[in-house]
């Protein structure tokens, strides 16, 4: 039995094949998926009700945001998602400087994205649209509604970044990994894995921009 | 010379040895252990709590503990008992222990991940303990706004992260779970060869793995609305405080099937052997097991019958809350049916099995009240509600955990425990089970409200009679603590199969060596299959 062969990364003692292994951490890294979709799917939730509660009010305060940085965003995030899939065809391949490149190319597409993010934020403090005792919406009545849209905007944009930030982390660590020459052909589950959760949270933004800045566009 | 030969084979326990070997194991066996070290912890601190509120109710006036008080004794029972002990309980313990071993895998798909699952439980389990110690938190487990996002004063952020972070504990075990069932059966393992307990687990792990990131992020919610003061349940802003209630039930709701599936596997195996018979219907069984997992992400509103939900949306939530009964009857009809004929031995397991299916039995027939619109509105809030509660979450889940405990001790450890003694303790809980919750329905279909520490004086025997019940239950529960530790050491040595049961888990010696098997099973026959043990000797010792 497997009790005397020696561990490996490529083969951990509990598995009996590489296929097992590769097969079981892609399944996990799914389901570990369907969880965030969860997760975010109580936000998502929340929007829904109360848009459909304050839908001219949402669709005021959602006017405010800046279109054309939120679609600048998006596609620096899907440019990301391409050199993401660019690093893990390298894995496959096998071409370690490859990984390499792709990676570094995510790692800076996502952190203009994180930057962009703050420059956004900040905006929001400048101008008083900070859920609390500061806020204010100029021309319009009621006030709470408009805080509940801004709260939502940042809960979520908010925990799409710590995602973000978490996948930076995730990068640099598969960047390290691949330096000391971790990943061949044969093994690179977790460049795979890693590509998946990146797509997600891709995704996630995907909703994330229109729902958040384009809600009075179609009445233009 | 047979001792010395069983005293001198490596197995699990002894493999290594030392602090660092337990703390850094990727053993399931021994992760299994150090859950059920962790949630036995809580189950007493939660019990000292639950004690306090039972000595307090003695009396209609409030002469023990102030109303603050009170308010943090209920709030701190519940914590302790639902997130840290009973979501654990079986899955985290027996399951993390067994799972593996019954489908003939050398571990868990993810045995890294599986060990921070325990240090997350703790993490969590630690704040909450802070919060505790701190000051307490007085707002009830359920943690509904505005309360407690902008009224309560007390450790409402500690505790909630401590829950949000063993939450995570859960999702990742469940995880494991799914992830092992799919990929790690041996040989010949087919999906319906896998024992019952597997496939309740199996169950389990689905809501696990769907329910529990929505109160990660109910929690995150409650969280940023308490410390950052934006708004998404505040009404004084247009939010919605009951948003919260349908939010917090659409995990809460399944989690009281995350407590009760696990157990309710157990009970299939347990009554299963002691009857020498395969489940009656193991198909249905099975199945029964998925349909409460689906059914229960359907059936939340009913918590909010009297909440500002429609009354239509209340008739559908009813409606659907009827269905649960479907495959909770399935299940304990096929219990029944299994009995028939059989050739039952009242060993411990089986009284406690058998006191789990009478107990699950008024938990559930009761659920249905609480379900109908009309009775429920009479009952809402009363201890009604809670006596049904408890008989499913004390007297389903813990009467299993028990009967499980008892089953597998002797695999777990190698020693057998006294059997006389655990059946008197499986009596003496029985007992005080009934004791202390059966007056409880009557209390609160008179009217006496949950979360009140002072009482019209008309409800004191009832309360006294209550009390007296728990007292009986607590000695009870420090009876199988007491004998389980002095079996480890003074117990008989168990064989390899002391039930004559067929599980993978049998098949090898007890306790298991560090890869579970020796020899590679491969599976050739169905679960329950008692003509595969016919010819091995049963000895106790």
């Amino acid at each position: 039995m497997a009790n005397h062969k020696e561990e490996t990364l490529a083969l951990r003692e509990q598995f009996d094949t590489v296929e097992q292994q590769k097969d079981a951490s892609t399944l996990g890294m799914w389901i570990f998926l369907i969880t965030e979709i969860m997760f975010f799917g109580g936000m998502f939730l929340a929007y829904t009700i109360y848009r459909s509660s304050y839908p001219g009010i949402f669709a005021i305060t959602s006017s405010s945001l800046n279109v054309y940085i939120g679609a600048a965003n998006t596609v620096v995030l899907l440019c990301s998602s391409f050199t993401m899939v660019m690093a893990v065809r390298s894995a496959q391949l096998g071409r370690q400087k490859a990984i390499i490149f792709n990676l570094i190319l995510t790692l800076i597409l996502g952190f203009i994205f994180l930057g962009v993010k703050a420059y956004e934020w900040n905006e929001k403090f400048v101008e008083h649209h900070v859920p609390g005792p500061g806020f204010h919406f100029v021309g319009i009545a009621q006030q709470g509604p408009a805080q509940l849209f801004f709260s939502l905007y940042f809960a979520m944009t908010g925990l799409h970044a710590l995602h973000m930030v978490v996948g930076v982390g995730i990068l640099t660590w598969l960047i390290i990994k691949t330096r000391q020459g971790t990943f061949t052909a044969e093994y690179m589950t977790p460049v795979d894995v890693a590509g998946l959760y990146w797509h997600f949270v891709d995704i996630i933004w995907i909703f994330l921009f229109p729902l958040l800045y384009l809600i009075d566009r179609h009445l233009k | 010379m047979i001792t010395a030969a069983v005293q001198e084979r490596e197995h699990y326990l002894n493999a290594s040895y030392g602090i660092k070997s337990w703390l850094l194991t990727k053993d399931h066996k021994r992760i299994g252990l150090l859950y059920l070290a962790t949630i036995t912890l809580f189950f007493f601190l939660g019990g000292a709590f639950a004690t306090l509120i039972r000595v307090e109710l003695l009396t209609p006036q409030g002469d023990l503990v102030s109303s603050e008080t009170y308010n943090k004794l209920f709030t701190m029972h519940g914590v302790a008992m639902v997130f840290f002990f009973l979501l654990p309980s079986i899955p985290a313990t027996l399951g993390n222990f067994f799972l593996p071993m019954m489908i003939g895998a050398r571990d868990l798909a993810f045995p890294r991940i599986n060990l921070l699952s325990w240090y997350l439980l703790v993490i969590g389990g630690l704040f909450s303990l802070f919060a505790m110690l701190a000051g307490g938190v007085d707002t009830g487990w359920t943690f509904y706004t505005p309360y407690s996002t902008t009224y309560s004063n007390t450790w409402v952020i500690a505790t909630a992260l401590g829950i949000f972070i063993a939450g995570f504990s859960s999702i990742l075990t469940g995880l494991n779970f799914i992830v092992t069932i799919h990929r790690m059966r041996a040989p010949g393992m087919t999906w319906f060869r896998m024992p019952l307990f597997v496939w309740s687990n199996y169950a389990t792990s689905l809501i696990q793995v769907l329910g529990t990131p929505v109160l990660a992020v109910t929690i995150v919610l409650v969280f940023c609305e308490r410390v950052f003061h934006i708004g998404i349940f505040d009404p004084a802003l247009g939010g919605d405080p009951v948003l919260f209630q349908h939010l917090f039930w659409f995990y809460s709701h399944p989690a009281v099937y995350i407590m009760v599936l696990p157990g309710m596997g157990v009970i299939s195996e347990v009554v299963s052997v002691y009857s020498r018979k395969p489940v009656f219907g193991y198909g249905f069984v099975a199945f029964s097991s998925v349909a409460i997992a689906v059914l229960g992400f359907l059936v939340w509103g009913h918590h909010l019958f009297v909440s500002t939900q429609s009354v239509y949306a209340g008739m559908v939530f009813s409606f659907l809350s009827y269905f649960v009964a479907i495959p909770s009857a399935i299940k304990v009809f096929n219990w029944t049916a299994t009995l028939y004929k059989g050739s039952i031995s009242f060993d411990t397991p089986m009284l406690y099995a058998f006191g789990f299916i009478g107990l699950f039995t008024i938990g559930g027939l009761t659920g249905l009240f609480v379900a109908s619109l009309g009775i429920d509105v009479h009952v809402t809030d009363t201890y009604f509600v809670i006596a049904h509660f408890h008989y499913i979450m004390v007297g389903g889940t813990i009467m299993a955990y028990l009967a499980g405990l008892h089953y597998w001790w002797p695999k777990m450890t190698g020693r057998m425990y006294p059997e006389g003694w655990a059946k008197l303790s499986a009596l003496v809980i029985f007992l005080g089970f009934n004791l202390t919750f059966f007056p409880q329905f009557i209390l609160g279909y008179l009217g006496m409200p949950r979360r009140y520490h002072v009482y019209p004086p008309e409800f004191q025997v009832l309360h006294v009679l209550s009390t007296a019940g728990a007292s009986v239950l607590a000695v009870g529960y420090l009876m199988p603590m007491i004998y389980f530790i002095w079996s480890v050491r003074y117990g008989k040595v168990a064989t390899a199969n002391p039930w004559g049961a067929t599980g993978l888990e049998w098949k090898t010696p007890s306790p298991p060596p560090l890869h579970n098997f020796d020899e590679a099973p491969v599976v050739t026959h169905e679960a329950y299959d008692y003509s595969t043990v016919m010819g091995e000797v049963i000895e106790v010792g």
